[in-house]
């Protein structure tokens, strides 16, 4: 490489911000050649995706529902990602922290409504928490990777979630494989009630409560891996795992606790879902959120600064995505599923590709400057 | 003799079902033997069923369309190799973009191409590849137990799962008995051992990829112009994931590879057999329990409660050359 840089010297807004939006830059650039493959004009596809989720107030609360949920599985992977564990079983802890909701809001519906949102809240963690718990448990105690198990277990709670609502918790009145509702009062109340509080009228989108729950688990999360001791320690395994041993760290309470809280973090994507939209459990309602979460987080830097604008900037895609899926007949949603894929391929695996060039130009001109 | 019946098409859908999943492991056991983990084997699957169906559907030949998935594999192989052998990205991050990507651009092309439901057009008898019946196979059928094996489980397969077999001794023959095989194993277990005798890392690792792609061609044209006579979105259905996963519960070698692959062809024809159907004192079985198996095996073997499955040492390193 001829131009390795002294990474001191490098100025830290161009490797978190600058080299970031360079490859953020060739993903779009590549998702635009998509389009055009695809037979359509990419300039006016992304005219209709800001439309569509800016244009207008509904659309708007559409995209920043999107955005919940990958706050949610975004925060999920960064967390684990802080220990280097590599947790792609955000979908399946998702999934089973659907069940834990379900029955907060089932068995203890005689009590105060906020009590019970509590509860579930508290259940959507301890389910999803504990579904991250095997995983992680095999990781730390017996050395299978992660990686794997959580790719197993996405599997495994899908057949156990298909078997529990074929079965076990379906609605029998209904057809479709899903539970029956919960109690109308424990409904998260949506942005649309909010709107009539204040004397605004707006359509129904499914903008919910969990919006606020997800910057206040961003907030958590920002506290917990940089101001605590826990976070302290368990970045201290992730960095160099040998030094964390010799400093008196544990790697496998700190693999369990990651992964644990990890999951947890996945499974609150089941408020936003069973609390605040579906108001049951409905076959397969991660519905891809917990890959997303992946590239969410890697675009984001893991950090809860970077993650908050990297999920909105999914949540636009989604949002914009479905107005443009809408007026272009030769674009589908899955368009956007593949414009994910090679914004985690240039984010993610390829963040190296123009990072030398980059910061070597930046340190050069304010060389530069310096001795004008 | 209809339980002869029942255990002719139990084993003609195993032997069919374990095809794609043989071919991927043994996609898999070269990049993984090599030192790069290769997850991406779904995504990899299904661009081949997408690239081969249309390819074929295009220029009338499903030779023609195998050879455009090779490509097109290869080129997601190389792209992978790209991204974490020479610029040292994270090679699980690699596979998962490549996953998402061709998830979304498979269905989202024959959308665009061929209407919204993401289907491409159905092909002829002339653009598929046909079931191949073995000579004299009707007048050996009324001989017992050899009529039984020849005629009616031997025979009347496609290309691929006859490929698929022979694929199995050749991929151990090459990784065991030769001296490629040797610097193939060698590099994906001490990389700079290997560096220091002359051999150069990152050209191994780039053969072993090519090689990887080749075979998971075959998986996915076995799928949509074999089994199927057309693409549909996401028909690779997590096989990619359950090759992976036969591959670990073999242990990286091609022969319990092979095994796992059969098991897990077995499990998956019972519980398509099974649906629906009461059992004497069992009852019925649900099909998700039986669906699950092959996962809940592979943790368990992983977890190294039965046997230990211990990879190659450096898969995951990208290898910096000491200057």
């Amino acid at each position: 490489m001829s131009s390795v840089v002294d990474k001191s010297k490098v100025p830290w807004w161009v490797s978190n911000l600058i080299v970031p939006i360079v490859n953020l830059i060739l993903a779009l650039l590549v998702s635009a050649l998509f389009i055009f493959i695809a037979g359509e004009n990419p300039i006016e596809a992304v005219k209709l995706i800001i439309y569509g989720s800016f244009g207008y107030i509904e659309g708007f609360a559409y995209t920043l529902y999107y955005t919940t949920n990958f706050i949610f599985t975004g925060l999920a992977f960064a967390v684990a990602f802080h220990c280097r564990l590599f947790n792609i079983g955000g979908e399946g802890q998702a999934y089973i922290g659907g069940l834990g909701v379900y029955f907060a809001a089932i068995h203890f519906s005689f009590l105060p409504v906020p009590i019970v949102w509590i509860l579930a809240i508290a259940g959507a963690i301890v389910f999803g928490g504990a579904w991250a718990f095997i995983p992680a448990y095999l990781q730390a105690k017996r050395g299978s990777h992660v990686v794997i198990t959580t790719i197993m277990f996405n599997f495994i709670a899908s057949s156990l979630m298909i078997y529990l609502l074929v079965d076990v918790i379906r609605d029998t009145n209904q057809m479709g494989p899903h539970t029956i509702a919960v109690a109308k009062e424990l409904w998260f109340p949506t942005f649309k009630e909010f709107g009539e509080l204040i004397g605004i009228k707006v359509r129904y989108s499914p903008l919910n409560l969990s919006f606020l729950l997800a910057i206040a688990a961003s907030v958590f999360v920002w506290f917990l891996v940089w101001r605590t001791k826990w976070g302290y320690e368990m970045r201290a395994v992730g960095h160099n795992t040998q030094a964390a041993i010799y400093a008196g760290i544990s790697p496998y309470k700190n693999i369990i606790i990651a992964m644990v809280i990890s999951g947890g973090l996945a499974g609150l994507l089941a408020i936003n879902e069973v609390l605040g939209v579906h108001h049951k459990i409905v076959s397969g309602f991660p519905a891809g959120y917990g890959f997303t979460g992946i590239a969410v987080a890697l675009m984001g830097r893991n950090h809860p600064i970077g993650i908050f604008p990297a999920a909105l900037l999914f949540g636009i895609l989604y949002q914009g995505g479905s107005e443009v899926t809408f007026d272009m007949p030769n674009i589908s949603r899955y368009m956007f599923v593949a414009v994910q894929g090679v914004i985690i391929l240039f984010s993610g695996a390829l963040e190296n590709l123009f990072r030398p060039q980059v910061e070597s130009f930046f340190v050069n001109k304010l060389n530069i400057r310096k001795k004008g | 003799m209809e339980i002869f019946a029942d255990l002719a098409s139990l084993l003609n859908s195993t032997l069919r079902i374990s095809t794609p999943l043989i071919f991927a492991a043994m996609a898999g056991l070269f990049a993984e033997r090599s030192g790069v983990i290769d997850f991406s084997l779904e995504g990899k699957m299904l661009t081949a069923a997408f690239v081969a169906a249309v390819g074929s559907y295009y220029f009338g030949s499903p030779w023609l369309g195998l050879i455009l998935a090779i490509i097109a594999c290869v080129s997601l192989s190389m792209l992978h190799g790209f991204a974490s052998v020479t610029h040292k990205g994270d090679q699980v991050v690699s596979c998962v973009a490549i996953n998402i990507l061709m998830i979304g651009l498979t269905t989202a092309l024959a959308a665009a191409w061929f209407g919204q439901a993401g289907l491409t057009p159905t092909l002829t008898d002339e653009q598929r590849f046909l079931e191949i019946t073995f000579p004299f196979a009707d007048a050996i059928r009324s001989i017992p137990i050899i009529g039984f094996i020849y005629s009616d489980i031997l025979s009347g397969h496609y290309i691929f799962v006859y490929l698929a077999y022979i694929s199995v001794p050749i991929v151990f023959w090459i990784v065991f008995k030769t001296s490629f095989g040797l610097r193939l194993r060698a590099v994906g277990e001490n990389p700079s051992a290997v560096d220091s005798a002359g051999i150069n890392v990152f050209a191994m690792r780039y053969k072993a990829l090519m090689i990887n792609g080749v075979l998971i061609a075959f998986a996915g044209a076995h799928l949509s112009t074999a089994v199927n006579a057309n693409f549909f979105r996401e028909m690779s259905a997590g096989r990619g994931y359950l090759a992976l996963a036969a591959l670990i519960f073999g242990k990286w070698h091609p022969k319990t590879a092979l095994i796992a692959c059969l098991l897990f062809g077995f499990t998956d024809a019972l519980q398509i057999r099974l649906q629906g159907v009461e059992l004497p004192a069992i009852g019925k079985i649900p099909v998700q329990l039986i669906q699950a198996i092959p996962y809940v095996l592979t943790v368990v073997l992983l977890a190294g409660f039965v046997g230990k499955a211990i990879g190659p040492r450096a898969i995951g390193q990208p290898y910096i050359k000491e200057r």
